[in-house]
């Protein structure tokens, strides 16, 4: 039976992430953007209000929720500001997530009850400077010997990767080559970790105030415990990884595009030319009807998406669709939206400048379009 | 300590108000419903209360229809520990008859130490719950309160009201008292995400409003409903000297306007 009521509780969530987005985001984003500056007492205030670990277990120190409460959250964080929303949403899928799905009890224990609270974060890494969508390309490796790993490599662009409160990343590297056949594993390194190097990465285009990381390792020895799950299961887990992180990007596109268009509407009953409220011109009155509609099926797609997953069923063909479609939309909408500021639009004075930076990465992040395009083909048997 | 909210759910700030066709009331289709604003100052003060009492409970009452359990479920999620629905259907409520069911409530309920409440409700902005229940119950009350300190034996609290030209009145009032905050009183917390979903475990009762009123009847029927005039575009006067124009204001304010 199909049904487009949320729960009370979804309603009542999305209430509470829109009214802090507001009151505690809203004020200070174009500031920290414009410095760069990744907000730690808003990390702390995110923590506090439970939006680390969403979707684990309270026994681990999560809040139990379904998908589509997380990604109703994460797109009301974006709708006000993308660089909060992409360090949520990379905590929870990428910084979290492998740890609690794949990683032993004592792992789990170790360290998802900081990281659940927003005391520690987590990173993921995955893309190495000459290895991305060809994730298989991988250069970094890690060793067996004498019961320690030892890790040798970089990797580039790992989300929450290089904060003073980061406890750690997780690594994906080759365990083994035998007979031309790459055997890929994914470690846990603690920061602090001799050997490991994080390093803050800056002049952004986009997402100007999250933590974004090079890593690099040098001869880096852990314990052979360190790995998480089973040896050589890597590249599954990062796939399985990615098809959950996917909702969470759409999030951010759907999100976004609420975001820019609510500002562009606004805008347009406000601005005035030949003598009405530009909303009245025809020419920006079907740009706004545009926006809404595919805002509005935007939705539809990615909620159903997390519907499958929260059913327990195949998600991963409308996983990618949501991802690159809201993705898409947001890019659409933002022109749009700075289309109808005019002058205004290019000046960050105005949210739709930032909207409009801000949704390049969600086209390359997390599996680039083209992976996507790649992935719903597939599914289709092509 | 038994510490009660009362609390009233209005129609958002932003809403724009329609008036149903016979104008017996106003269009609630469409119309996206929150917690009084003012009665938010006041869920965040009882749970502070309870805080720095060192434990007590905390209980939401609020009156209205089916609905109303969503604003309730708003304040067990900010951490009140049970809610009181009233259920009003089929009642017409005036303000004394609203305070009548909720002071029954209340005194069904039985030794409530502090209540909280917004000074008033946005809808009808009548600002006469507060004081009814005061007078029903037989208890202390101050409006408008900007501040409220426990006091050391817990059994009472010093409590800042706003009154007018920007002074402020302190009280020492002893318990029971009923509290109509104001804006700034605190700032009221988020519902976490734990929260939201510890609110659904949290017991909630349902009580009929018409077997609380018992035989008192509204003292105030509504006539009809509506909407207030549109403002009328403003007045320039222009193309003269000074002088000309002052005299031209008066005239047009004594003979226009009528207001000198």
């Amino acid at each position: 039976m199909l049904s487009y009521d949320l729960t009370p509780e979804q309603d009542m969530l999305r209430k509470t992430i829109r009214d802090f987005a507001e009151r505690e985001i809203k004020p200070i984003a174009q500031k920290i953007d414009e410095k760069e500056e990744f907000s730690y007492d808003l990390v702390a205030k995110m923590g506090s209000l439970g939006l680390f670990g969403m979707t684990i277990s309270p026994s681990h120190g999560g809040q139990g929720l379904d998908y589509l409460s997380y990604v109703i959250a994460i797109e009301e964080l974006a709708r006000v500001d993308a660089c909060q929303a992409a360090t949520v949403a990379a905590e929870n899928s990428l910084g979290i997530g492998p740890i609690y799905h794949f990683g032993t009890e004592e792992q789990k224990q170790k360290y998802l009850p900081d990281l659940c609270t927003g005391k520690t974060l987590w990173g993921f890494g995955l893309t190495e400077p000459d290895a991305g969508s060809d994730a298989g390309g991988s250069k970094t490796r890690a060793e067996l010997k004498n019961g320690q790993w030892v890790i040798n490599g970089s990797k580039i662009f790992i989300t929450n990767g290089a904060s003073r409160i980061t406890a750690g990343v997780t690594v994906q590297a080759v365990s083994s080559t035998q007979d031309g056949k790459r055997e890929i594993s994914c470690i846990l390194v603690p920061a602090g970790t001799a050997g490991f190097t994080a390093r803050e990465m800056h002049h952004k285009m986009t997402w100007r105030s999250t933590n974004t990381a090079e890593l690099y390792f040098d001869n880096v020895t852990v314990p052979e415990s360190n790995l998480l799950g089973r040896r050589g299961d890597g590249f599954r887990q990062m796939l399985a990884t990615l098809d959950s992180g996917r909702l969470g990007i759409a999030a951010m596109g759907l999100g976004g595009a609420q975001g820019a268009f609510e500002a562009a509407l606004s805008y347009s009953k406000e601005r005035k030319t030949f003598g009405m409220p530009i909303s009245r011109h025809q020419a920006i009155a079907f740009k706004l009807a545009d926006m809404a509609m595919e805002i509005e099926a935007a939705r539809n797609l990615l909620y159903k998406a997390c519907w499958l997953k929260d059913q327990g069923r195949p998600f991963k063909k409308e996983a990618a669709m949501a991802k690159l479609y809201c993705s898409e939309v947001m890019k659409r909408v933002t022109d749009h939206a700075v289309q109808i500021h005019g002058g205004y639009g290019l000046m960050e004075e105005y949210p739709v400048a930032k909207f409009y930076r801000d949704q390049r990465l969600l086209e390359i992040g997390e599996g680039t379009s083209e992976i996507q395009r790649i992935v719903i083909s597939r599914e289709l048997g092509c | 300590m038994k510490i009660a909210v009362l609390v009233k759910q209005v129609p958002d700030t932003e809403t724009k108000i329609r008036i149903k066709g016979d104008s017996s009331g106003i269009e609630t289709d469409g119309i996206k419903f929150v917690v009084n604003p003012y009665d938010e100052y006041a869920i965040e003060e009882a749970i502070k209360t309870k805080e720095k009492n060192g434990g007590g409970e905390v209980i939401v009452v609020s009156m209205g229809p089916a609905r109303t359990v969503e604003s309730i479920r708003t304040a067990l999620a900010m951490g009140a520990d049970r809610g009181i629905h009233i259920d009003d259907a089929g009642l017409q409520a005036d303000s004394h008859v609203t305070a009548k069911i909720l002071a029954a409530a209340l005194q069904k309920e039985g030794g409530v130490e502090v209540i909280f409440c917004g000074k008033q409700a946005i809808d009808g902005d009548c600002s006469q719950v507060v004081q009814g229940v005061a007078e029903l119950l037989g208890i202390s009350q101050v409006m408008i309160a900007v501040k409220f300190d426990l006091r050391e034996d817990k059994k009472g609290a010093l409590i800042q009201r706003r009154i007018g030209g920007g002074s402020q009145e302190v009280y020492d009032v002893s318990f029971p008292v009923i509290v109509g905050a104001e804006k700034g009183l605190n700032t009221p917390r988020f519902a976490s995400l734990p929260g939201i979903m510890k609110a659904k475990t949290k017991p909630l009762a349902v009580l009929k409003a018409a077997e609380l009123l018992g035989e008192s009847k509204p003292r105030v029927s509504f006539v009809n409903y509506r909407l207030p005039p549109e403002r009328k575009a403003g007045k320039i006067l222009q193309g003269q000297e000074p002088a000309q124009m002052a005299a031209e204001l008066v005239k047009l304010l004594r003979e226009e306007a009528k207001v000198i």
